[in-house]
């Protein structure tokens, strides 16, 4: 369904991604774990148009994305919640909602999705007047799933959903995260806390100083001892 | 000193400080909105609302347009010099250093203002009357025709901006690409094209401001864009650069403070309190009246 392949990613003249390749199939949850500044970031980046490789090519049901702007990589159905969330915290829940689904015009759908949301997240349901920027971290990351969600893609790219939350909260995400895949959306998961993303995925990827080290099936990567060691604690 | 009298005469400055007032608030939101969209200042803007004066000076006198279609015909092209300029002369910019681009922005003004020399030439021209001047006297202050147009053109064009930001697609699109432009993007914000009609939105607010001194005060020329444009500026900067109601309220305490100085120690220091207020806000609360905490763009 995607595939990135042997991308070369600048910032300037820092060099972040070194050949990276990787592939998505449909209907998986696949994860990317790695050290803070391995580029796992930079990949989703480069994969949603907010980067452009230098060499390299990305491409999502055998279409070439990587010479695409990012608003015509929404539409083809790729959706991300971005690092740290980034919600618009000036505005309310419901905006963000709706500017989740900026690219749709259908407005009966719409609605009906803001419900289904709603239903997923019943803490956002209480707060749709407030302002994003005022919901606790989890309430955010869960606003920046929804609002992902409203673009309906057919793949969602998280970027490090579990970055400061509680355990207990962290584990919610991650149920949510493995019904939204098997209500049929694919999963690319970048992750720093390896147990929990290994737990749920179906593949793994380890990335370290830019360049993909480890592939293969999700157990096989949380037995080994090369990941064990480096991400696991032992 | 007879109380009533005086009570009576600020009264008056305050209602001509709004009429001019509104006309900073209208040049004030260009500088703002685009300001809150891509951080920079868009010294050109001024000159937008020259130009607008000048479509509204030829619509009238060569097309013999009334009013309203001239008003609306100067917010067109203005909105389309807008995002010309834009265009060409900021978006490949994007990237570019902020110095870089601010001195293209007085490049752009200065073309702008001398261009209009070398094609309309620098004489003063005489704006013709599109309205009999009628002065209403409600219980001893005066107030004109050409005021309450001012007022209510203003105040409408400020209810559809308003309207437009808070409620529309456009609008949300607009909050959005000024909060965080990579979190837009995601969104399938066409980036570009948000900025594009935010030029031509500050832009059509200036020409309608342009048309409407042309109106009140009957003459117009090449370079009365750089004084009002300096004051819109710094009535922007006053409620606080970026925040649209904001840009209303500096404007109108702008207009205010030049008429209450005007009218009660001279006019020779009205500029000089334009300036005053900047240094005062800059001092006590660079954030403007309407400011939070300054939140640099990353
Ligand atoms: N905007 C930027 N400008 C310059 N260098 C950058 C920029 N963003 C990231 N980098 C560099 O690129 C490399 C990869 O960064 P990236 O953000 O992709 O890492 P990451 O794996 O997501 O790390 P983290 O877990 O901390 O989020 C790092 O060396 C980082 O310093
Ligand atoms: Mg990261």
């Amino acid at each position: 369904m995607l595939k990135v392949d042997n991308i070369n990613v600048f910032y300037g003249a820092i060099h972040a991604l070194h050949g990276v390749s990787l592939t998505v199939n449909e209907g998986e949850i696949v994860t990317l774990i790695g050290a803070n500044g391995a580029g796992k970031s930079t990949t989703l980046r480069t994969i949603s148009g907010l980067l452009r490789p230098k060499t390299g090519s990305v491409a999502f049901e055998g279409k070439t994305i990587s010479d695409m702007k990012a608003q015509g990589i929404v539409k083809l159905g790729i959706s991300q919640v971005p690092e740290g969330r980034r919600v618009f915290a000036n505005m309310s829940v419901m905006e963000n909602l709706e500017l989740g689904a900026f690219i749709r015009s259908d407005s009966a759908e719409i609605a009906a999705d803001i419900k289904m949301v709603f239903e997923r997240f019943p803490r956002l349901a209480e707060r749709k007047g407030q302002q994003a920027g005022t919901l606790s971290g989890g309430e955010q990351q869960m606003l920046a799933m929804g609002r992902a969600l409203m673009s309906r893609p057919r793949l969602l790219l998280l970027d490090e959903p579990s970055m400061g939350l509680a355990p207990l909260l962290v584990k919610e995400i991650f149920s949510i995260i493995q019904e939204i895949n098997a209500s049929g959306t694919t999963v690319l998961l970048v992750e720093q806390n390896a147990n929990m993303a290994l737990a749920i995925a179906h593949r793994a990827y380890v990335v370290e100083t830019g360049r993909i080290t480890l592939e293969g099936s999700a157990q096989e990567l949380a037995a080994s001892d090369a990941v064990r060691k480096a991400y696991l604690g032992g | 000193m007879d109380y009533s009298a005086l009570f009576l005469q600020v009264v008056q400055q305050i209602i001509n400080g709004i009429s001019v007032g509104s006309i900073y608030a209208l040049i004030a939101l260009g500088y703002t909105m685009v300001y809150g969209i891509i951080r920079l200042i868009n010294f050109a803007h001024g000159d937008i609302y020259m130009l607008g004066a000048y479509v509204g000076f030829y619509c009238t006198t060569v097309f013999q347009f009334s009013f309203l279609p001239a008003l609306l015909m100067a917010m067109i092209v203005a909105a389309i010099a807008g995002m010309i300029i834009e265009r060409v002369a900021y978006r490949p910019l994007r990237y570019a250093p902020r110095m870089a681009v601010l001195i293209t922005a007085i490049g752009v003004s200065l073309l702008l203002e001398y261009g209009g020399i070398l094609v309309v030439s620098p004489q003063t021209r005489t704006f013709p009357a599109v309205f009999p001047t009628t002065l209403y006297n409600i219980g001893g202050v005066i107030i004109s025709s050409q005021q309450v147009l001012i007022l209510a053109v203003s105040i409408i064009l400020m209810v559809i901006l308003t309207y437009t930001v808070q409620r529309t697609k456009i609008g949300k699109a607009m909050r959005a690409v000024s909060f965080d432009t990579d979190a837009a993007r995601l969104m399938g914000i066409n980036v570009d094209m948000v900025i594009s009609i935010t030029f031509a939105i500050g832009s059509g607010l200036a020409a309608a401001a342009g048309v409407l001194v042309g109106v009140y005060y009957n003459s117009i020329d090449p370079l009365m864009g750089i004084m009002p444009g300096l004051k819109a500026f710094i009535a922007a900067v006053l409620g606080g650069i970026g925040i649209i109601p904001g840009a209303m309220l500096g404007g109108i305490i702008m207009g205010v403070v030049e008429a209450l100085v005007s009218g009660f120690i001279s006019s020779t220091y009205r500029d000089a309190a334009a300036f005053a207020i900047l240094i005062i806000i800059l001092l006590l609360k660079p954030a403007g009246l309407l400011g939070k905490n300054v939140r640099e763009k990353v």
